[in-house]
């Protein structure tokens, strides 16, 4: 493993209209750590991980991926160099299986061509093996098994989220951008999420970049945190860290001042009982 | 009811899932291969039309149904495939060689109408290629010298290594021979990655692309194939109708096509096949309706289009996945019989999808 981080973003920045989305945000991600970005909402979290994506593309600035320049290359490409997402708001496709939904993620690796498919040759015939069984690696991985031939539309949406982070697995990425995986979660889920994503750090050896407001969960998984307000960065470094800092603060709950009115008059006795 | 115990990855990908299908998918093919000895000659040519026609229909269902790109203007490419038959085999051409050049020039057409579709989506989409119907339709017409203009041309029959097909069984056999090529050509990409691409782009194309799926090829694709299929079927109506005129592949007709896929069951290959029946049984029982009503309602112009309207008003209202998934409710209902739940093949509708990054 050499010491080159595997993602670098450099002064990125992007502009919709009069609005500057992100400014100036530059960051590295190491190989192998979990690396969360939180902030407010509106923040300009979500805006990165489409800049990763390539489904924008930044006004200003670099991303590198694995010593790659990310921004030269075609978005249906990112998959093949590595990277795989999730999406905020579940984006599976609702009208398939579970198990095609894990195929489809396998697409990345295909290797036989449109007319062997047309003909079903035995290479073609191989390859959905093939497809099959690293998409049963994943079912296994995470407790799937029950949901396998279910139809996604039908599915509850804790399910749905196992299986989208199921799908991105199956891509077998370096890089995997979570965005938002305990969201719509109850507590137990959210539990089962943090499990996952240590294993898929330590057992997978997947790099894990993810957006998350649950601070529990971040503290609990993330090696390091980024923390954005207004498209700006606030704060590296570890989850104590960020959590402490002033500015952080600031932004979550307002400025010391702007406080002050909420303060009673007369200090408030708690009494125990 | 069947219990299935999967004991291998080979059962997933195999064509037909257990013995019942086999048998009765063998007893279908063995039916269709002694129709010419079972059904009169005007029968058979039915028959040949509903194969025709079941070969559009696929095609249009694997854009419509499992891509999710809508084409209000294929009857367009069958005219296509219909016309450079028809003017190749009066050349001379013997039928497979003129039925290859057929196929690929309606399938590269398909490729450049098919562009749009990478900008524009869902009605945008289908007022771009109900656009270019009328384009063809009006290029028929036009361009006398090769298509014979609104005068029409002659088709002659099919024609190979020296042997004419041109009594209806044989023909009949010619279009079995490619409805069945077709099927398991269709069959095989659906199982395979190119078809769970084509799936993928019509469920979120957002994610299709995340997941590494070039969004540019695989819609062309669709197109391709899709008119390359509707070529086919053009070719052989060519050789069927044995004459074409432009309002042949007027807008009607890519309506009829539409309706045929709707009315089959929007995503199920098997609807592709009830459709065409439907659409070709359905003058007959017009026809025959017709006597039994009022002259003044059945005599009158136009009785046709207004039960074809009503039908499908009635499928979108009332069923929505067609004839096929008519026919998977009532299978159901039998083999949970009597647990059979009214919601069942209801879906929960989703709230969730953003629409933010489309």
């Amino acid at each position: 493993m050499s010491d080159a981080p595997l993602l670098r973003a450099n002064d990125l920045q992007v502009r919709f209209g009069g609005v500057l989305a992100v400014n100036q945000v530059s960051f590295d991600v190491r190989r192998g750590e979990v690396f969360t970005l939180i902030g407010p909402n509106g923040a300009g979290k979500t805006t990165v991980f489409n800049l990763i994506s390539r489904i924008y593309t930044p006004t200003a600035g670099t991303i590198d991926f694995n010593g790659q320049r990310l921004t030269d290359v075609a978005p249906h490409r990112v998959a093949q160099l590595g990277i795989a997402r999730t999406f905020q708001n579940i984006e599976l496709f609702e009208h398939a299986t579970v198990l095609q939904n894990l195929l489809i993620g396998h697409h990345v690796h295909r290797r036989t061509g449109f007319w062997s498919e047309l003909l079903f040759t035995a290479s073609a015939r191989r390859a959905e093996i093939e497809a099959r069984e690293a998409a049963e690696r994943v079912i296994e991985f995470l407790d799937l098994q029950h949901h396998r031939d279910a139809m996604v539309a039908g599915l509850p949406y804790g399910v749905r989220k196992v299986v989208e982070l199921a799908r991105a697995l199956c891509t077998q990425p370096r890089l995997l951008l979570l965005d938002e995986p305990s969201s719509g979660l109850n507590v137990e889920e959210t539990d089962d999420m943090a499990f996952w994503i240590q294993d898929i750090k330590e057992e997978l050896e997947i790099t894990v970049l993810m957006v998350e407001h649950d601070m529990t969960l971040v503290s609990r998984v993330s090696d390091r945190v980024l923390a954005m307000n207004q498209g700006e960065t606030l704060a590296v470094g570890t989850p104590r860290e960020v959590q402490s800092d002033p500015r952080v603060i600031e932004a979550y709950l307002g400025s010391a001042e702007d406080m002050s009115f909420l303060r009673r008059a007369e200090p408030f006795q708690r009494t125990r009982t | 009811m069947r219990f299935l115990f999967k004991t291998s990855y080979e059962q997933d990908i195999a064509l037909f899932k257990h013995s019942g299908q086999t048998f009765w998918y063998g007893l279908l093919m063995l039916l269709l291969l002694a129709a010419p000895l079972l059904m009169s000659e005007y029968w058979l040519a039915q028959l040949s039309f509903v194969l025709i026609y079941s070969i559009v229909g696929l095609g249009l269902m694997l854009l419509a149904g499992f891509t999710g790109q809508v084409s209000i203007g294929h009857a367009a490419f069958m005219g296509v495939g219909a016309y450079t038959q028809a003017v190749l085999t009066s050349a001379g051409w013997p039928f497979p060689l003129a039925l290859a050049v057929a196929t690929v020039l309606s399938a590269a057409v398909g490729v450049v109408v098919g562009t749009p579709a990478l900008r524009v989506k869902g009605i945008y989409l289908g007022i771009a290629t109900l656009a270019f119907g009328f384009i063809v339709e009006e290029v028929f017409a036009r361009w006398e010298s090769v298509t014979g203009g609104n005068a029409g041309m002659h088709v002659k029959a099919p024609e190979m290594f020296g042997w004419e097909l041109d009594t209806a069984g044989e023909f009949y056999f010619l279009c079995l021979a490619l409805c069945v090529a077709a099927t398991l050509g269709v069959l095989n990409l659906l199982r395979s990655s190119t078809g769970r691409a084509f799936v993928a782009i019509r469920d979120s194309e957002i994610s299709a692309q995340s997941m590494g799926i070039n969004l540019a090829y695989y819609k062309g694709l669709s197109f391709a194939l899709s008119a390359a299929l509707a070529g086919v079927a053009g070719a052989l109506y060519a050789h069927k109708m044995q004459f074409l005129s432009p309002e042949q592949f007027s807008l009607i007709q890519s309506i009829d096509l539409l309706l045929l896929v709707v009315v089959g069951g929007l995503g199920f290959v098997h609807g592709a096949f009830l459709g065409a029946i439907f659409l070709i049984t359905m003058p007959q029982l017009i026809a025959i309706g017709k006597d039994f009503l009022p002259p003044a309602i059945g005599q009158a112009a136009g009785l046709q289009g207004v039960v074809y309207g009503v039908v499908l008003i009635a499928f979108v209202l009332f069923e929505p996945m067609g004839l096929y998934g008519r026919w998977l409710k009532i299978r159901t209902w039998f083999q949970l019989f009597p647990f059979y739940r009214k919601g069942m093949f209801r879906r929960q509708k989703s709230f969730t999808k953003s629409d933010r990054l489309k």
